[in-house]
């Protein structure tokens, strides 16, 4: 795991102390509302529905024990007693006093933590695969790339006021579990004839206006990865639609200049930005680079799991993934427990998940854009102990990728931008398809809920998405059909008319029943839906 | 009626306008009719309360209920954590909010 050097811990806390005599000031009345918006959401301090609500940055979802137990004593003395984990593979808290906040970042900073650019029209958390550096299928370990960016994009002074945010993914394995084409910039490391190199994908994303990202470029050398990047942020900052906030995201310029045009303004904008030397010498990248190296494990270490009490073996086929070194696996820990709230975890959750990393995972864990906690580096002959820690604790639900693990914004309970609840609906389909044999037979569904257009729940790539609106006062949820967020990218369609809260549960179990019987040998869901269509479902769903 | 609200400037917490003064409790508020904006002005000057605005309610039986449904979870708290709401101990608080 990459670890602060004397620079970045002294740009934290010179923030830090900034933003305390920011706080200071506002709260003597030195400085206003106006003015001080603007300074605390550069901290990540939002104002939401019941209190100021705290974004804490993960970086690209990695963390260690040391640090989660910070979020846990974060949650536990400043806020009310959990967290709640984002489709960013951030942190947010609740329930924060301004006149705390400037004490919760100097803790936060003392692990190497902070909230810079969690909010803003600036580069936001650099987003990734939750399995980097664990997973069987990847090309290379993602992570030192998304660092880079990292550290590039902190406090990057032409990049602090583009005109709207800007979202990068970097992933390097086929399968893509990062949404990273539903991302302003989705990197991904590829390999040609033996060389790595990136292929990007620029313009793609969520919101009122989902699209999904065109290939700008196949390949580019990996040593040109920044000038690159660099070139893509410049024709969006020079040309980004900054007097309409409906069009200022870098997928509507692309749109509207066409992939081709804007392939060729950035390729000129390159050409000039690889002659500034921005790009690291190969000896601090390599420096970055091994701080992510692969900790010790015990390539001997058995692959044999003792499978004889049954609720385990179901946890095991369910939430365990393969690792690539032998002997080992990848834990997914599901925070979504039935009639639990998505991505929500109590501070001795929270600290359980810490221990747990401390004692078998080589202190690492990861934060997921699905709201779950991988523990990513797990002998296979300590699943056991791991398991039944987890289930004491009431971590252990076997849902990974069936439709309870559900992808759920805070919605209208939580948020000022929201038009309809979320967590709700969440918690009445999880207990609706409360039968976990139910769910397995449903297989792989993945069901992504937003409680408003702009889509945090991601309900665009969901199997089925549901998007909540507000319909002369009253809450209305409107259901869609065949996105995805994954490898084989895709945008849901809508059905039809919306639903009330009990309407809309009722109409995705005609969807599943539809699915179950058109369903051949093998088919997911959303496979399913792709050969039959709309029609179908339409017709179970409206009669 | 119509009800002024906005959050406490330390807490961030929700608070409406008794009258006199700024009360976390909806029960406490006050209807100020025509004299909103004024008032509103002269608390925005006070730099109390962030953000306050007007909204419109109405008198009820149980008090104060504005009229959209998101600043009845303003005044009540999350409906998916009846423990962190005002009314803790009333596990029914939130059909209020429906």
């Amino acid at each position: 795991m990459y670890k602060y050097d004397e620079y970045d811990q002294q740009m934290v806390d010179a923030r830090v102390a900034e933003f305390a005599d920011q706080v200071k000031r506002h709260l003597a009345s030195e400085i206003t509302e106006d003015q001080f918006k603007p300074l605390r959401l550069m901290n990540g301090l939002y104002l939401q529905l019941h209190a100021y609500m705290l974004r804490v940055a993960v970086p690209y979802g990695t963390l260690d024990s040391r640090q989660m137990r910070m979020l846990a004593h974060i949650a536990r003395k400043y806020d009310r007693d959990y967290g709640h984990f984002t489709t960013r593979q951030n942190i947010q808290y609740n329930w924060i006093k301004l006149e705390d906040a400037p004490a919760i970042l100097a803790d936060l900073a003392s692990v190497e933590m902070h909230a810079i650019q969690t909010s803003g029209n600036c580069i936001r958390n650099i987003s990734s695969d939750q399995w980097a550096g664990a997973a069987a299928d990847e090309l290379t370990d993602p992570r030192p790339w998304a660092e880079l960016l990292r550290q590039w994009s902190s406090f990057h002074p032409e990049f602090s006021y583009l005109p709207r945010k800007f979202k990068i993914a970097v992933i390097a394995a086929e399968e893509d579990r990062a949404a990273m084409r539903l991302h302003d910039i989705g990197i991904q490391i590829v390999e040609k004839g033996g060389v790595h190199g990136a292929a990007f994908y620029v313009g793609g994303g969520m919101g009122r206006t989902p699209m999904i990202a065109p290939l700008i470029n196949d390949f580019v050398p990996l040593d040109d990865l920044l000038s690159y990047t660099e070139a893509c942020l410049r024709v969006y900052n020079r040309y980004g639609r900054r007097d309409n906030i409906y069009k200022a995201r870098i997928k509507i310029l692309i749109h509207e200049l066409g992939a081709d045009e804007y392939r060729r303004q950035v390729e000129e904008e390159f050409a000039h930005v690889k002659s500034l030397g921005i790009d690291p010498p190969k000896a601090e990248f390599d420096r970055i680079a091994a701080q992510f190296a692969m900790p010790p494990l015990d390539a001997s270490a058995s692959d044999e799991i003792d499978r004889s009490d049954p609720d385990f073996a179901v946890w095991v086929d369910q939430n365990v993934a393969a690792h690539k070194v032998p002997g080992h696996a990848i834990v997914n820990i599901s925070l979504k427990p039935l009639g639990g709230i998505p991505g929500d975890a109590s501070s001795a959750q929270i600290d359980l998940m810490a221990d747990l990393a401390g004692k078998f995972s080589h202190d690492e864990l990861r934060v997921t854009h699905a709201q779950n906690i991988v523990l990513p580096h797990v002998r296979k002959a300590d699943l056991f102990a791991i398991w039944q820690a987890l289930d004491a604790a009431d971590l252990a639900t076997p849902n990974l990728d069936l439709i309870s693990d559900i992808i759920a914004c805070p919605g209208l309970d939580y948020c000022s931008l929201a038009n309809a609840r979320s967590i709700p609906v969440a918690q009445k389909i999880a207990q609706r398809f409360a039968d976990p044999a139910r769910q397995r037979d449903l297989g792989e569904l993945k069901l992504k809920i937003s409680g408003c257009i702009n889509a945090c729940g991601h309900h665009h790539a969901g199997h089925i998405g549901i998007l909540g609106v507000d319909r002369k006062g009253t809450e209305n949820y409107q259901l869609l059909l065949g996105g995805s967020g994954a490898e084989d990218v895709s945008l849901g369609t809508i059905t039809g008319p919306g639903f009330d809260e009990d309407g809309i549960v009722d109409a995705i179990e005609r969807v599943t029943d539809k699915y179950l019987s058109e369903r051949t040998d093998g088919e997911r869901f959303v496979d399913t839906y792709r050969r039959v269509g709309m029609a179908p479902f339409k017709e179970a769903i409206y009669g | 009626m119509k009800l002024l609200t906005g959050n406490d400037l330390k807490t961030g917490f929700v608070t409406w306008w008794t009258g006199a003064d700024w009360s976390l409790h909806i029960e406490d508020a006050a209807d100020v009719g025509e004299a909103g904006e004024a008032i509103l002005a002269v608390e925005e000057a006070a730099r109390r309360v962030n953000a306050p605005y007007i909204i419109a309610g109405e008198q009820t039986a149980d008090g104060p209920r504005p009229a959209h449904i998101k600043d009845r979870i303003r005044a009540l708290g999350p409906t998916v954590r009846p423990d962190l709401t005002l009314k803790p101990a009333d596990p029914a608080a939130g059909d209020w909010v429906i």
